[in-house]
């Protein structure tokens, strides 16, 4: 783990705080305010930001358009960023521009699957795999290297995350390969959004048993739900979640206009239930065109003020 | 084997329509061998299209003729006679074989009558799976004889995505998840502890990335 942090993000983890992070989907166009509006309600309740690159591979404002706007408003930046549309040397291009608009924290993924999106047709890249970014950022980072082995005139000092779903199959293997985004270079670890606790709890017990929570940051992820029927398409539809049963009844057993409530109950205990467990740093609040709510949550849940940072 | 499929007899009709004398030239390897371009293949779009031109009211004359391989010279020579007394060849081989035909014959157009779809196994009767992208440097050995490069849709090389699910691809659920099947696989041999070494990147310059390829035999060349 990089040990003079580089961003808020890593001073706040570093200090044994427990972090919040947010997410924030750019827009589907160009208009600068659109990201504006978004990360004001962010602000203060969240100690740094996603921004999404490409999610569901449907075509937004550029990840890194969206966090130099998060910069230029005062707003700590963690900009995702997938194998599916770059190769290598455009990764590595926009690493260093990124890095030259101030942006510190990066998040390294594959990506959803193009079939998935708007634009199926699409060719895929995949020149790399999210765990070979990883070790390219840290190699960048702490060797000034790229990836040719030439050395940069002024590394990119990132704070490098990557994603992991502890909901995924085969389950067993989900351990060797968080210690493979570890050994690569991950600081700090985003996971897919938890209801199934229990299921959650088992993979940070091995997790811990294999000494991975000492080596790297681990913030779960949480999505309020806001009807029985998102519950019931983000079961069934999306891929990698594991929503289980009695939380879709518990969505659904309250009258419609309540269910918004119940959804936030669920996330409140949730993150309640996740502070307990030794091993968790902090949470990763993905309320997907619900980003208005992240500061009650935060709020209710406990977690305000944010610490203040150097 | 390469494995493809015939084009529709609508779009094949569109391809020929210029023409008024064609051969159809079937291939006797793999585009026989996947049901899209041996001599009962040749025969039955023979009939297809005779038929599909006669309802049109358009006439054409259709000669048939399979040869063992459409990418070697020795074979396509036994084409010879019969394209030279054809305005086109329509021919039901793979890629490769449309464009050997093409350089033998070079003022005959010679069209493709296939889409050449992928390197596969015959899985069962009627079902071809895709296994092998050519990419030029096989690492079979390393993942338990399961290409991680053809068969996951995100060509991971260091474990699965976070979409594996019950031992299905993401993309699609009659996709199995390639991973799944290395694991399972690596299990099966004892060798699971493959998995744990860091994959660096490929070097695609091996693959069609670095351009076309070319083998040379030294040893072969006469």
């Amino acid at each position: 783990m990089s040990t003079e942090p580089v961003s808020r993000l890593q001073h706040i983890l570093a200090a044994g705080a427990f972090a919040v992070t947010a997410e924030c989907g750019p827009p589907r166009g160009s208009d600068p305010d659109a990201v504006a509006r978004r990360a004001a309600t962010l602000k203060g309740c969240s100690d740094a930001v996603n921004i999404t690159d490409n999610q569901t591979a449907i075509v937004r404002m550029s990840s890194i358009a969206g966090c130099s706007h998060l910069v230029r408003d005062g707003l700590e930046p963690v900009m995702q960023m997938v194998t599916r549309d770059r190769n290598r040397i455009a990764l590595q291009s926009d690493i260093l521009g990124a890095y030259s608009l101030g942006i510190r924290n990066i998040l390294c993924l594959s990506g959803d699957h193009q079939t998935f999106g708007s634009q199926p047709d699409a060719l895929n890249v995949f020149d790399i795999d999210s765990i070979q970014l990883l070790h390219a950022v840290r190699t960048m980072r702490d060797q000034g290297l790229d990836m040719s082995g030439f050395q940069l005139s002024c590394p990119p000092r990132m704070f490098i995350g990557a994603a992991a779903n502890p909901f995924a199959d085969p389950f067993e293997y989900r351990i060797v390969r968080l210690a493979k985004k570890i050994d690569a270079g991950a600081d700090f670890i985003q996971t897919q959004c938890v209801y199934n606790l229990e299921r959650f709890r088992t993979w940070m017990r091995m997790a811990a048993d294999a000494g991975l929570t000492e080596r790297a940051y681990i913030l779960a992820g949480v999505t309020p739900l806001k009807s029985a029927g998102m519950a019931r398409y983000m079961a069934e539809k999306v891929a990698g979640m594991d929503i289980p049963e009695s939380v879709i009844s518990r969505m659904s057993d309250v009258p419609g206009e309540k269910a918004a409530d119940e959804g936030i109950a669920i996330c409140l205990e949730t993150i309640a239930a996740l502070r307990e467990i030794s091993g968790v740093h902090g949470v990763h609040i993905m309320a997907i065109g619900w980003e208005e709510k992240v500061r009650d949550i935060v709020e209710s849940a406990g977690l305000m003020p944010r610490p203040d940072v150097p | 084997m390469i494995v493809g499929e015939q084009k529709s007899i609508a779009e094949l009709q569109k391809i020929i329509a210029p023409y008024k004398k064609i051969l159809i030239l079937g291939c006797g390897t793999c585009t026989k061998t996947c049901f899209a371009g041996g001599e009962d293949e040749v025969a039955t779009l023979a009939s297809a299209l005779r038929l599909a031109c006669r309802k049109n009211g358009t006439g054409i004359s259709i000669e048939e003729l399979t040869i063992e391989r459409q990418c070697e010279n020795e074979f396509i020579q036994e084409a010879a006679p019969a394209a030279s007394r054809n305005e086109a060849v329509l021919s039901l081989a793979c890629g490769a074989g449309v464009q050997a035909v093409a350089r033998r014959f070079g003022t005959t157009p010679v069209l493709p009558g296939v889409n050449t779809t992928f390197i596969g196994v015959l899985e069962r009767q009627g079902i071809f799976t895709e296994e092998c992208v050519g990419c030029g440097d096989c690492r079979l050995a390393l993942y338990g004889g399961i290409c991680p490069i053809a068969r996951c849709s995100k060509k991971l090389l260091n474990g699965p995505c976070g979409g594996s699910k019950n031992g299905k691809c993401e993309i699609n659920p009659d996709t199995d998840c390639a991973w799944q099947l290395i694991i399972e696989r690596l299990t099966a041999l004892g060798q699971l502890d493959n998995l744990r070494t860091y994959i660096p990147p490929v070097d695609w310059r091996s693959s069609n990335s670095g351009g076309p390829r070319k083998l040379v035999r030294e040893d072969h060349i006469i």
